[in-house]
């Protein structure tokens, strides 16, 4: 037997330029160091991935950090005003962000569903540079899974990220006192309503548009404006601004009372959401955040952020009171304050 | 935004709630019979607004609420069947029906157990599903009233047409008048007028309600959903009954005409027949619902699927949804009510669905 003529011939074809992803991208061979290297490495320019080692080093840092992880499953990949990867980068970023962190390191692991065309995650992993080289955050680590076709949905991203803490960090949502003012960073619902018409296909004209974007400027501005005076910052991610107020009552024990007038809505998601039956401040954003501020500090905090193009649409809408019967209520047409609920898991668009 | 602010105007609304006063000489009970309009009084408070002037209780009309919980039970029997060889069945289903609990919970449950349940928009994204995959049966859970029943006919034309084979309905549509007649019958009715469900007669029209007021002698409002819609129907339900008067008004004409959309109402008469149907908290209402007539049975998921056995319907003893439903009590009067039943675990169909009565006080109603 001919064992060089075994090794020439071998039986099994590998197409190593795939135009999909294979199984075989992820089984630690030269297709899977071919794919990491040629595609993932050099789109996100990492000098730190570039080593390709176990662990990143990271250089020692004076004071205390934060660090937060979160994993991200949209579907579709693509929707108008984002994608998976400028959202996994903005994501994560945010969470720092409006935690009194400066956003320093990331790291990105990718699962990648075989069958994946490998243009499209060429496409995710351009975004993803894009919004980190945007926030300043460094990709120093990463990692690469295929799972079997029907596994996963395209491309699940999980995400870690460093920051440091600078001061004045806000103390948190259990400072919350009463007469403190509520203030919301920009239109609600954008991204919610966005990704749900771009993946049911909704032909709604115009398209509305996700608010997936950075909050790293606005925050840090308003540190600066607001010193002590900001008591804590979140960005409404699911469950949108209702869930942050619920969040906040039970973390401080007071009532937060919010007046509808004032919540900005754009006219896309209105007319979106009125369709489908569904309440704007319980959908999902990703660029915008409640504040709460000390009481009289309102002015100073919606001129800083409205000097911003991103948050130039934020509204004073409500303040912190005595903890009243329910713990968050809403005003509407009559002037009187009703309770404001939760939804159960995701809204369901109504039938009528 | 336009078309819609100016049904919001708080100045206007404040005008009406006053006319209403001063036109007010003794309690009145009306009953709003669309769970959107329940919400639309509740959210905005209305009701409140309005206490110690007329009562207002909420009738039936939250198609997910009355569908049967029978239907439910078959659909979920249905959404099991892809893991046999022979029937790979997908149940489509709006959304709202997918957390109405059935007798064994519900399709959210089913889902999670396995079954295969997918939420569409329109009937008519059940019949493209159907036409993307060839190797499944794909089965749309037909619920609503009249306002959804011309959406699924028109799909199962659509599917006609096509030549798509693997399509079928679930069919659970139930019609509002013959409800609203089984409550003035009831010996418990306390009704005095009625605001009639506004889209429901925007396909209906509401021509049909005038015998109907002739033989009971109670007015009936067409009424939209938007607070001066609402105040404006209440508005007029009141002079009428404080003046002796029984007629059928029109308060919603931008949506709304007598004979109501002719297209829809053809389309319905092609492919439906009147049928009694039960519904939930009502038992058999005598016309009370639609289902496909003989020219198009082939397409009935019941017929397709004739081997299910429907299995005895299990209803939680403590829920009176069945008294909310009829306007007997309000959601608060029920024991279970914001205790053993909430939107997180609701017992009856008004605590889960987005339109329901009991939902609509766990969300809107101040104590």
């Amino acid at each position: 037997m001919n064992q060089t003529s075994w090794e020439l011939h071998c039986p099994v074809a590998v197409n190593n330029d795939s135009p999909r992803v294979m199984l075989a991208h992820g089984e630690g061979g030269r297709m899977m160091r071919k794919l990491i290297r040629e595609t993932i490495v050099d789109i996100l320019s990492s000098e730190s991935l570039a080593e390709m080692d176990d662990a990143a080093r990271l250089p020692a840092i004076d004071g205390p950090l934060a660090m937060t992880t979160d994993s991200f499953v949209v579907s579709p990949l693509f929707f108008p005003g984002g994608d998976i990867g400028s959202l996994c980068v903005y994501g994560t970023v945010n969470d720092l962000a409006v935690s009194g962190a400066k956003p320093l390191y990331l790291t990105l692991s990718l699962i990648l569903e075989e069958g994946l065309p490998i243009a499209v995650l060429q496409e995710v992993l351009q975004s993803v540079a894009r919004a980190a080289n945007q926030t300043g955050i460094k990709i120093v680590a990463g990692d690469t899974k295929v799972v079997p076709r029907g596994a996963a949905d395209g491309l699940f991203i999980n995400t870690t990220g460093i920051g440091e803490l600078v001061d004045p960090v806000p103390p948190g949502p259990q400072a919350l006192c009463e007469g403190d003012e509520l203030i919301v960073t920009g239109p609600v619902g954008r991204h919610g309503i966005a990704v749900l018409c771009a993946r049911e296909e909704l032909a709604l004209q115009p398209a509305p548009t996700s608010d997936c974007g950075s909050l790293v400027a606005a925050t840090m501005q308003l540190r600066h404006r607001l010193g002590t005076r900001l008591r804590t910052m979140r960005d409404a991610t699911r469950g949108g601004v209702g869930a942050v107020l619920h969040e906040w009552s039970e973390s401080s024990g007071l009532t937060l009372a919010v007046n509808e007038k004032d919540i900005p809505v754009s006219p896309d998601v209105r007319g979106a959401s009125e369709l489908l039956g569904l309440d704007p401040i319980h959908i999902a954003n990703e660029g915008t955040m409640l504040i709460a501020v000390e009481s009289g500090a309102s002015e100073d905090a919606l001129e800083a952020l409205r000097s911003l193009p991103e948050t130039q649409y934020s509204a004073k809408i409500g303040t912190a009171i005595t903890r009243q019967a329910t713990p968050v209520t809403i005003t509407r047409m009559f002037g009187r304050p009703q309770p404001l609920d939760q939804p159960q898991g995701a809204p369901q668009p109504r039938i009528c | 935004m336009k078309y819609l602010d100016e049904y919001r105007d708080p100045a206007s609304a404040k005008k009406l709630v006053e006319a209403i006063r001063r036109q007010v000489t003794r309690p009145w009970t009306l009953m709003e019979v669309c769970g959107g309009q329940t919400h639309g009084l509740l959210r905005n408070g209305i009701e409140a607004e309005l206490q110690g002037t007329v009562e207002l209780i909420h009738g039936p009309g939250c198609p997910v609420c009355v569908t049967a919980m029978e239907s439910i039970d078959f659909a979920q029997q249905l959404a099991m069947l892809h893991t046999t060889s022979t029937n790979n069945v997908v149940l489509a289903s709006f959304g709202d029906m997918m957390r109405v609990p059935g007798s064994h919970g519900s399709l959210l449950d089913t889902k999670a157990n396995g079954g295969n349940v997918k939420t569409v928009y329109s009937p008519l994204d059940a019949v493209e599903l159907a036409k993307r995959h060839p190797e499944k049966q794909v089965v749309f859970f037909a619920v609503g009233f009249e306002t959804t029943a011309p959406a699924t006919a028109l799909a199962v034309k659509q599917a006609a047409n096509d030549g798509i084979h693997n399509f079928s309905l679930l069919v659970s549509h139930v019609r509002v008048q013959p409800a609203m007649e089984a409550l003035l019958q009831s010996p418990h009715n306390r009704v005095q007028a009625f605001l009639a469900a506004g889209h429901v007669c925007a396909v209906m029209g509401y021509e049909s309600y005038e015998p109907m007021v002739e033989r009971y002698r109670l007015p009936i409002v067409v009424t939209g959903f938007e607070p001066l819609d609402l105040l404006e129907g209440i508005l007029n339900c009141v002079r009428q009954l404080e003046q002796g008067e029984a007629r059928v008004d029109n308060a919603y004409s931008r949506g709304v005409s007598r004979q109501g959309n002719q297209a829809a109402q053809d389309i319905v008469r092609e492919v439906y027949e009147v049928c009694d149907r039960p519904w939930r908290g009502f038992g058999i209402v005598t016309n009370g619902g639609l289902q496909l007539n003989q020219d198009w049975r082939h397409f009935d998921a019941r017929s397709r699927f004739d081997f299910i056995r429907s299995l005895p319907v299990i209803e939680p003893a403590e829920c009176e949804s069945a008294h909310v439903l009829a306007g007997r009590i309000k959601p608060p009067e029920c024991a279970a009510f914001g205790k053993a039943c909430t939107p997180d675990a609701p017992m009856g169909a008004p605590m889960v669905s987005s339109e329901g009565a009991c939902a609509a006080y766990y969300k809107w109603h101040t104590p």
